[in-house]
């Protein structure tokens, strides 16, 4: 059949189709070594089912007999006295949220702007460093990040409030003003802020967030790429509109992951601020609170009560974190760029 | 009506390869300019000399990160001024936005840097004592100089803890995530589902649970042991999720091989699933490893702070490097500080060199060889070879002739 080299030949239609037989059934029979794998395999992970649901019920079932007293009011007290039967957290969850959305305030444009820049502008033989320098830094422990927040950040933050909180004062929430609306200018009224802590959380998160973002980049087509930059795009008219738009859920996913993490922090936050039961809306002011803080603050000297109440704290944060997981999950694997990498 | 032979039959041709004996010299498509380079020196020069005049010269201003960002600005302002002088539109917006990537990248990098060159700069005082790595806080008090006492406590702490919580986390991850992905199933489904949820427990929310679920009622007394749940309930789910992606990166075809040439589905996985993912499986504990040695509220609440030398984990409290840190800057005492910022560098340390050995050990996708390995396979694939070539030779069937 030397003829046939170098060809593919369609095949000859007038040849019969060859009759298949019916599907046979590929059951396979299991050995003892096969039985024991498959239990212990499956007995492991009914193990981890098992301690990940202890962990949540517990917390639910604990948490319930706080939420049984408190009500709806849970949500809208500021005082944590549960040793008056007085506690909510109205205050330290508005904390929690200013603190996180400061973070991704100084995270997200950082970190967009990385990604990009490593995916995008740096040359092949530098990219690898970077993205390694990124992820070890994605491995510093928070409490490394805290005592630099202490000791250097506070002190040389401070100037740059009070300059903010009077050039920008009549916006309300960059004002810093005692009980009766006079702006205060003694330093000390700048320390422990929520802006700090914000400050450090979110430089603390940036890393797990580029390399998200950074990855869903990568990911583009290139043949995408290069028909806009056929066509005569400059770079940034590339990025806008082929890298962008493609990447679109890894930036919204890779947010989300890290406001996660921004909103659960603990030891970062215990360590920068003074924490307060009253929601301050001077982000620039010293005093907040975050529930992770309230529960390292507290833990010590809770009765059985005072720890039902610090559960229902830590199960309403845990919650919050959950669904922003969640959404977060599903965001990136609906988007286009996560449908390829799997 | 049958098909008429004399139509032509449509076939496909090899490319022809001769063309790609000699590849064509890629040329560079990135040009940078002489102007180019002197414009962004020259913008840099004079925002550098405004934000010179600006700060202590012509107004009040004064503060090193103020002075970084003004000039940062102005850099941006004149660059961008210089650039419409000459260029369009379109081009002004590239090379602005260039302008701002740019700085995004070196602003992080170098701040991280920064946080990590500002541990260890001011660690060195206390490290710079040998003495801190041999002895603990048990006979020093927080006004005593930095040649007496250390942090051997807090490292004893921190090993045994860790290690305790890894032989609880590698069995238990590895293999939920070998059930995950060899087993399957609804079930497996919602187990993954699960422990995905639990990736977003705060670590202080695992330290709680274990505060109440055992050393308040009495099962668990406070101790390294209860630490060491607290951090295998955060990081069990961590190394879950990563060795379930690494385990789903192994090539199915290599499965179906051993499945086909007889092998039972325990032997597949002992012999062709985890050694192929083993870099990686390793790289996902060592990760894990990293996250849940700098854990501090965990052990805070479960453990708490102590100065002496426990080596008993299920007795008394035992502290680790993360908390020790925390409890030494919380005094005011300066030699108290020092110290924190050692062991904080010495933390940071251990963290580096893990993360460096999950590097070199893996760090890359399943097939992906270091050149040693990729020597010893194509070593092993010459014998083979060889061994082949020689049967052909001389085709003796062992079969035929026991039969």
């Amino acid at each position: 059949m030397a003829k046939r080299q170098g060809k593919t030949w369609l095949r000859d239609p007038q040849t019969p189709d060859i009759a298949f037989e019916s599907r046979r059934s590929l059951v396979q029979v299991a050995d003892f070594s096969d039985k024991v794998f498959t239990n212990v395999a499956r007995s492991g992970g009914i193990i981890t089912l098992a301690i990940m649901v202890a962990v949540g019920l517990f917390l639910g079932l604990r948490a319930q007999a706080a939420f049984e007293t408190q009500g709806w009011n849970f949500l809208t007290e500021t005082a944590w006295t549960p040793e008056n039967g007085k506690f909510g957290i109205a205050a330290v969850l508005f904390g929690t949220v200013t603190i996180a959305l400061i973070a991704l305030f100084v995270s997200v444009p950082l970190g967009i702007g990385t990604a990009l820049f490593i995916s995008e502008v740096l040359p092949e033989r530098i990219k690898g460093f970077a993205i390694s320098m990124v992820d070890l830094m994605a491995a510093v422990p928070s409490v490394v990040f805290g005592i630099w927040g202490v000791f250097f950040l506070q002190a040389n933050i401070i100037p740059i409030s009070y300059w903010v909180s009077s050039t920008f004062g009549f916006i309300p929430f960059l004002a810093v003003t005692d009980g009766s609306g006079n702006p205060l200018t003694d330093p000390s009224a700048f320390t422990s802020s929520a802006v700090i802590a914000g400050f450090v959380v979110g430089l603390m998160v940036v890393p797990t967030q580029t390399s998200v973002m950074r990855e869903a980049f990568s990911q583009t087509p290139l043949g995408e790429k290069e028909g806009a930059l056929a066509l005569g795009s400059t770079r940034w008219g590339m990025v806008r509109a082929v890298v962008l738009p493609f990447g679109r859920g890894g930036i919204i996913g890779g947010t989300m992951l890290s406001l996660g993490r921004a909103l659960g922090e603990t030891i970062a936050v215990y360590m920068i601020i003074s924490p307060i039961f009253e929601i301050n809306p001077q982000i620039l002011k010293s005093g907040t609170n975050s529930v992770s803080s309230l529960i390292a603050l507290r833990y010590g000297e809770a009765s059985d009560n005072g720890l039902s109440a610090l559960m229902a704290a830590g199960l309403v944060l845990f919650l919050i974190t959950l669904v922003i997981n969640f959404a977060a999950s599903s965001i990136v694997a609906n988007s286009r760029s996560g449908a390829e990498s799997n | 009506m049958p098909p008429k032979s004399t139509k032509r039959v449509p076939t496909t041709y090899l490319p022809d390869t001769t063309i790609l004996a000699q590849p064509p010299k890629k040329r560079s498509l990135r040009v940078v300019r002489f102007e180019d380079v002197l414009d962004v020196l020259g913008s840099f020069a004079s925002s550098f000399s405004m934000t010179w005049l600006l700060f202590g010269w012509l107004t009040p201003l004064q503060s090193t990160i103020g002075f970084v960002v003004v000039n940062f600005i102005l850099f941006v302002v004149i660059y961008g001024l210089i650039t419409s002088v000459k260029s369009r539109q379109q081009e002004i917006r590239d090379r602005l936005v260039s302008v701002l990537l740019f700085s995004a990248g070196i602003i992080l990098i170098s701040a991280l840097l920064f946080v990590v060159f500002y541990t260890l700069s001011r660690g060195q005082l206390a490290l710079g004592n040998l003495n801190f790595f041999t002895e603990s806080m048990e006979q020093a008090g927080p006004l005593d100089p930095l040649y007496v006492g250390g942090i051997l406590h807090a490292v004893v702490g921190t090993l045994i803890q860790i290690s305790i919580a890894l032989a609880l986390t590698i069995p238990l991850g590895i293999g939920t995530a070998v059930f995950l992905n060899e087993i399957g199933g609804k079930f497996a489904r919602f187990v993954r589902t699960i422990a995905d949820a639990m990736t977003a427990l705060p670590s202080i929310v695992a330290g709680l649970f274990v505060l109440s679920a055992f050393i308040r009622t009495g099962v668990v007394p406070r101790s390294g042991f209860a630490a060491a749940l607290a951090i295998t309930v955060m990081m069990l789910p961590i190394v879950i999720r990563a060795s379930d992606v690494v385990l789903r990166l192994v090539a199915n075809n290599l499965r179906e091989a051993s499945l086909a040439l007889g092998a039972s589905k325990w032997k597949t996985v002992w012999h062709i699933v985890l050694p192929t993912a083993r870099s990686g499986l390793v790289t996902a504990v060592i990760l894990g490893t990293a996250r849940g040695i700098g854990e501090t509220s965990p052990v805070l609440l479960t453990s708490g702070v102590s100065s002496v030398t426990n080596f008993n984990p299920f007795e008394g409290p035992m502290i680790s490097l993360p908390l020790q840190v925390f409890d030494f800057v919380k005094s005011p005492e300066p030699t108290m500080i020092a110290r924190g910022f050692g062991t904080a560098a010495t933390l940071l340390l251990v963290v580096l060199i893990l993360f460096a050995l999950a590097r070199s050990l893996g760090g890359k996708a399943p097939g992906n060889l270091t050149k040693r390995a990729q020597r010893a396979v194509t070593r092993k694939s010459l014998e083979d070879q060889k061994r082949i070539e020689a049967l052909l030779a001389n085709p003796v069937r062992k079969e035929r002739n026991t039969a």
